[in-house]
């Protein structure tokens, strides 16, 4: 009978947890929040805001890529999957096939910045200039102005919500039925922190993140659309005046009309409260909120 | 008196059972690779698996960058961690004295236990920025870093298994080689080290295999491009392996796409190799054991 003490806490403990247990899965309040990992830090800070606003509500974040969160929408075990780019028709085909039917929400814009050495001369490029760069048309950096040294390309994995968007929108210059690839020696590295990693210490790197992982110690480059037209660099005025070429709409998607708790949190995040901290996060808040 | 006999029967019966499932659980792995990776072979022309470019997104499936990327890192790491690995062995088997073994024999276990990430970060951190600055490469995430990280988490396996074969070794041999007038030198060229080479070779094959299947550390320290490395300075640029594209990938793909069979099918490639490089040393091993019989007797 000597194990009966803690036998007794194990029983006080496990009748403790279930009504809060309970409680979450009567109303619906557990939240799984998954997918793009540009947009994870921005997720999770809603939802340590949200939740010290609203304790009943618990919202789990996990990133793992913009697809990883829709695959999980269309398997059904995730409530609000987090997306860098739109849904891919194969993947709301998917969705209907499992009886869902995926709605966008539009939650924040992302600027992708382009990002160079400190050292690195290079301070500004087209989009042409970048798209034969990353193609591995152009391998030498003096042959966009700067030093002699060979070009090290650096790009997220082809997982990555980041990486398509970069595809669609900047080696294929916008072109739908492109079919230019990234250059096979462009190294894939699997997290943001891999790419500024190599940015901070290799001169010979280039590489290209959300504007919100970019940080001092790179060098981020202006970027003009056409070879005559401005070159600007991303900041959140430039992003929402449409000046900036390479900038997006970051997305949330629900399995049908959201309800209840998934519908009040939604439209908190697209609330002038929610979008304050988008602009904390280095992303640029959404200017008008059509909810 | 029945008693005992039911309890050993039980036992025997126990240990059949383990040794069986062994086998079991092998056929089992292998049927699992073949039932979610062999749809490939029927969904991608063979032809389009031996190109060179492997681009998912778009149905470039060529997998010959990634086995010749795997190849190359494997190879590197058993040219730094083979023979190292084999002569610390000695070193701490046959040369050192009984303190200094004491002291070298659970450092070289510890090293065992370090947590491939860490080494990756010490990779990332370490290694690749000395390589970039001192042999000239264009970045320090090269092949060569996947092989020497992969090298050295190789060789605790490698000096551990191979010391225990030396030490295994009867003193009778070591004192009728000396006895004879051998040189301690030859006696342990000539003598120790091949009466252990059965062990010797489990240890190489333990540390390659153990190079070949590891993910983490080469996934952060090799670049990832998936380039086809066929010149010599293919060392000093980036490479990707089957592992970390496994690795990489898996997490996003949509269950029963062509990606997700395929990926699949290189882990089911990945696993013949490893069979087929323990089924070349078991021969190979087997035979020199007869004819080295044949000799003796």
């Amino acid at each position: 009978m000597r194990k009966s003490p803690a036998i007794c806490i194990l029983l006080v403990l496990l009748v403790a947890c279930r009504p809060a247990e309970g409680e979450a899965g009567a109303t619906g309040v557990a939240i799984q929040n998954v997918g793009s990992d540009t947009i994870v830090n921005l997720a999770l800070a809603w939802a340590e805001t949200y939740q010290a606003m609203r304790p009943d509500v618990r919202i789990a974040v996990t990133g793992g890529g913009s697809g990883t969160g829709i695959a999980g929408l269309v398997n059904g075990t995730v409530d609000i999957a987090n997306g860098s780019r739109q849904m891919k028709p194969e993947e709301v085909d998917a969705a209907r096939a499992n009886n869902i039917t995926p709605v966008e929400h539009v939650i924040a814009r992302d600027a992708i910045a382009v990002v160079v050495h400190p050292s690195n001369p290079v301070n500004r490029l087209t989009l042409q200039q970048l798209s034969d760069i990353y193609s591995g048309r152009i391998t030498d950096w003096s042959e966009v102005g700067g030093e002699n040294r060979s070009i090290v390309l650096l790009s997220r994995e082809s997982n990555s919500g980041t990486h398509v968007y970069f595809l669609e929108q900047v080696v294929r210059l916008g072109d739908k039925h492109g079919t230019t690839l990234f250059s096979p020696d462009t190294l894939l590295m699997p997290s943001s922190e891999g790419i500024s990693a190599e940015v901070r210490q290799n001169p010979n790197g280039i590489g290209y993140d959300g504007l919100g992982y970019v940080t001092p110690d790179q060098k981020t480059v202006a970027v003009a659309a056409d070879p005559g037209g401005p070159y600007v660099l991303p900041s959140i005025e430039t992003v929402n005046s449409g000046a900036y070429p390479i900038a997006r709409d970051l997305y949330m998607y629900t399995a049908g009309e959201p309800q209840g708790t998934i519908a009040d949190y939604l439209a908190w995040i697209r609330s002038s409260e929610g979008q304050v901290i988008v602009g904390e996060l280095g992303f640029v808040p959404l200017s008008s909120v059509d909810w | 008196m029945k008693r005992t006999s039911l309890s050993e029967y039980l036992i025997e019966r126990f240990i059949r059972v383990t040794g069986v499932s062994v086998i079991l659980f092998l056929a089992l792995i292998f049927l699992f690779l073949l039932r979610e990776g062999g749809a490939t072979f029927f969904e991608v022309p063979l032809r389009d698996l031996l190109r060179t470019r492997w681009y998912p997104n778009e149905g470039h499936f060529g997998l010959l960058p990634l086995v010749m990327g795997s190849l190359l890192v494997t190879v590197g790491a058993a040219v730094i961690s083979l023979p190292l690995g084999l002569l610390t062995a000695v070193f701490v088997a046959e040369v050192a004295p009984r303190w200094v073994r004491e002291i070298l024999k659970p450092f070289i276990e510890v090293l065992a236990g370090i947590p491939s990430v860490v080494l990756g970060f010490l990779g990332m951190l370490v290694v690749s920025p000395l390589i970039r600055e001192h042999l000239g490469a264009p970045t320090g995430l090269t092949a060569l870093s996947g092989s020497l990280m992969l090298g050295y988490m190789a060789l605790p396996t490698i000096i551990s298994v191979a010391e225990d074969a030396l030490d295994a070794v009867p003193k009778s041999y070591r004192d009728a080689a000396l006895a004879l007038g051998a040189t301690r030198w030859q006696t342990i060229w000539r003598v120790t080290v091949p009466a252990a080479r059965s062990g010797i070779l489990t240890a190489m094959m333990l540390g390659v295999g153990r190079a070949i299947g590891e993910t983490m550390a080469v996934m952060m320290v090799t670049g990832n491009a998936a380039r086809l490395p066929l010149t010599l300075n293919s060392f000093l640029m980036p490479v990707r392996t089957m592992t970390a594209t496994i690795a990489a990938e898996m997490g996003e793909v949509a269950q029963g796409s062509t990606h997700y069979h395929i990926l699949f099918a290189i882990g089911l490639v990945l696993f013949l190799v490893t069979f087929v490089v323990d089924l070349v040393a078991s021969w190979t091993l087997f035979r020199q054991g007869r004819r080295y019989g044949r000799l003796l007797s």
